[in-house]
């Protein structure tokens, strides 16, 4: 290390580092940066998340090239890319299911946090500044979702915003403002597009304050425990920059399958029908990433409160570091919450199941269910096993665990290359 | 096994540099060879598109254009000047001496039937659309078109000759598809 610092104290890159320090920057924060040795393939998702947000940005660019945001123009406009521009097909399904993977992406680097406790002392603004990320992006890609002007698209874009409706007195002001206009309409689809366009630039700005807050401590890891001497980690280049670059990999070939094998699994066949304001399609259901809270809006007879307890459902996540004061960050010396952690986990998969099914007969009853256990889990679960949850014995250090690992509790087995 | 053993064991002996620069070079290769392609796939979809491409031809009747008349149509969103030049016009075109010219063409090079010129009209010095097309234009000193921009003047075989503009008008491609029917592009 010492002669590499000499090396560069001439040349080109010494005199620009020393007037903007770029190079000293890229060096601390992703060469030397320290970073615990014992990361498991759930740290992947947040640069994987990252990588994601910068196809989005690049495809979604080229694709505003040939969009036009009009109600008259705006469907065949995408036909007309779909159709007559050069790979065109190939820039709108990466858009479409680069959507997709995105949410794929982000739900599990949030349980990863949720299991690990990375969302704990000192971590918790960290934690905030993500759920703020999550919700530009729903907003982004609900109004994405609006632009092709497809039928789910035009009646997507009445139901969500009328669900501002449901507020007393300014409701129907505010939805009025939404639309600029007494329905949805052109002026709808215009502001949407701009939106569509700008949030992911703040987006952008948000992630930067994420990655600042996440430099500040260092990342977590699967034990929980701080990092306590350098034997604890090792530099992010090449040890981490490989184990990302691996992930990428696997991750580029699942995200290519879709895009070239099944575009459209994951959408709608309705949103290839041109938006009809005179007729609501028979069954309307949101993207699949917003099914979760679909549930829990539908699992409530009254308007007002289901639309609130939807939007409860993010915003207490805002409040997580505060109802988990259990000081045991990782839930794999945690025995109850791993179990409750499970749980929900699950639950979460039959909320997004029961948001695709009618809301009829016993569906509504286990949306019921669900929904009270998403809330229980959060509300009553974590503050209870905060006071009372006894811990199994913590490894002394991330060294001691990952030694303890290694060598202990498994027969070391021949694959292990290193000590050969 | 254990950690001291770890400790102990020299790992530089067991480092195959050979192994690591052919993963290194392989990996690096593929990533570059896949990053060229999807950046070339996804640049050229601001080439022109298919149904832009599809308007690259044009069909032009030119029967009803009668001597000393003149048509302006559009071929890829630029005017395409005709005109039915009068025996009088094919006269000075081919009087000037080739040599003298600044951009060095003889008038049968430019035309298929002597009677029709068909150049592009977009002055070769900065765009504009020359004046000449219409009755009472500024057809500038030499009879053919005059371009009010920069002040180039054209001959009636739309070739530069006073102004700051380097070229003839562009001759497209084109076709007789019949006595009477061109087919531009």
């Amino acid at each position: 290390m010492k002669a590499k610092e000499t090396e560069n104290k001439t040349g080109i890159s010494h005199w620009i580092d020393e007037r903007l320090p770029v190079f000293t920057f890229i060096n601390h924060n992703l060469r030397d940066y320290p970073t615990p040795k014992n990361l498991n393939y759930f740290w992947n998702f947040g640069s994987l998340a990252g990588v994601t947000l910068v196809i989005m940005i690049v495809t979604g660019i080229l694709l505003a090239m040939q969009y036009t945001a009009n109600t008259e123009m705006a469907f065949d406009s995408v036909e007309r890319i779909m159709r007559d521009v050069n790979n065109g097909w190939l820039l709108r399904y990466i858009h479409m299911n680069g959507a997709s993977m995105f949410f794929i992406i982000v739900y599990i680097h949030m349980f990863r946090g949720l299991y690990y406790g990375s969302y704990k002392y000192p971590r918790e603004i960290l934690w905030m500044l993500g759920v703020v990320i999550l919700l530009l992006m729903m907003a982004t890609a609900f109004m994405g979702y609006v632009l092709p002007w497809g039928q789910m698209s035009f009646w997507g874009a009445t139901v969500i915003t009328n669900l501002f409706s449901a507020f007393p007195v300014i409701g129907d002001y505010i939805v009025t403002f939404l639309w600029g206009g007494f329905s949805v309409d052109n002026p709808t689809l215009t502001r949407f597009f701009v939106l569509h366009y700008l949030l992911p630039f703040a987006i952008v700005g948000v992630v930067a304050l994420h990655l600042v807050a996440l430099h500040q401590f260092g990342s977590n890891n699967p034990t929980g425990i701080d990092v306590k001497s350098d034997g604890d980690t090792i530099p992010f280049h090449p040890y981490y920059t490989v184990k990302d670059y691996l992930g990428l990999g696997v991750y580029l070939i699942v995200f290519a399958f879709l895009v070239f094998f099944a575009p459209n699994f994951l959408g709608h066949p309705d949103n290839y029908i041109p938006a009809n304001p005179l007729q609501t399609p028979a069954h309307i259901v949101p993207e699949w990433y917003f099914l979760p809270f679909y549930a829990i809006l539908r699992a409530v007879p009254d308007k007002l409160l289901g639309v609130l307890l939807m939007f409860a459902a993010v915003m207490v996540l805002f409040f997580l570091p505060w109802l988990d004061k259990h000081k045991i960050r990782s839930a794999n010396f945690r025995p109850f919450y791993k179990q409750f952690y499970w749980l929900f986990f699950i639950n979460c998969i039959v909320l997004g199941w029961v948001g695709a099914m009618p809301a009829e007969g016993i569906y509504v009853l286990i949306s019921r269910v669900a929904t009270l256990y998403y809330f229980g889990f959060f509300l009553i679960i974590m503050p209870f096993l905060s006071k009372f949850e006894k811990t199994t014995d913590l490894p002394s250090s991330i060294s001691a665990a990952v030694i303890s690992e290694k060598f202990d509790n498994k027969e070391p087995s021949s694959s292990e290359s290193y000590v050969k | 096994m254990s950690e001291k053993d770890l400790k102990d064991k020299d790992l530089s002996d067991s480092v195959d540099e050979e192994k690591r620069d052919f993963l290194f070079i392989t990996t690096a290769g593929l990533a570059v060879a896949g990053g060229a392609v999807t950046a070339f796939s996804l640049i050229d979809t601001m080439n022109p598109a298919k149904d832009v491409l599809a308007l690259s031809t044009t069909e032009v009747d030119l029967a009803p254009i009668e001597e000393g008349q003149s048509l302006t149509v559009m071929w890829r969103g630029k005017p395409i000047f005709i005109r039915h030049r009068t025996s009088e016009e094919i006269r000075t075109a081919n009087d000037a001496s080739v040599n003298e010219l600044k951009h060095m063409a003889s008038d049968e090079s430019r035309v298929k039937n002597p009677k029709w010129l068909v150049v592009v009209g977009v002055c070769t010095h900065l765009g504009c659309v020359p004046l000449g097309q219409k009755v009472g234009d500024n057809k500038g000193e030499f009879g053919g078109w005059f371009c009010p921009c920069h002040g180039s003047h054209y001959d009636t075989s739309g070739r530069i000759r006073k102004g700051p503009a380097p070229l003839n008008l562009e001759v497209p491609p084109y076709d007789f598809v019949s006595d009477e029917i061109i087919k531009i592009g």
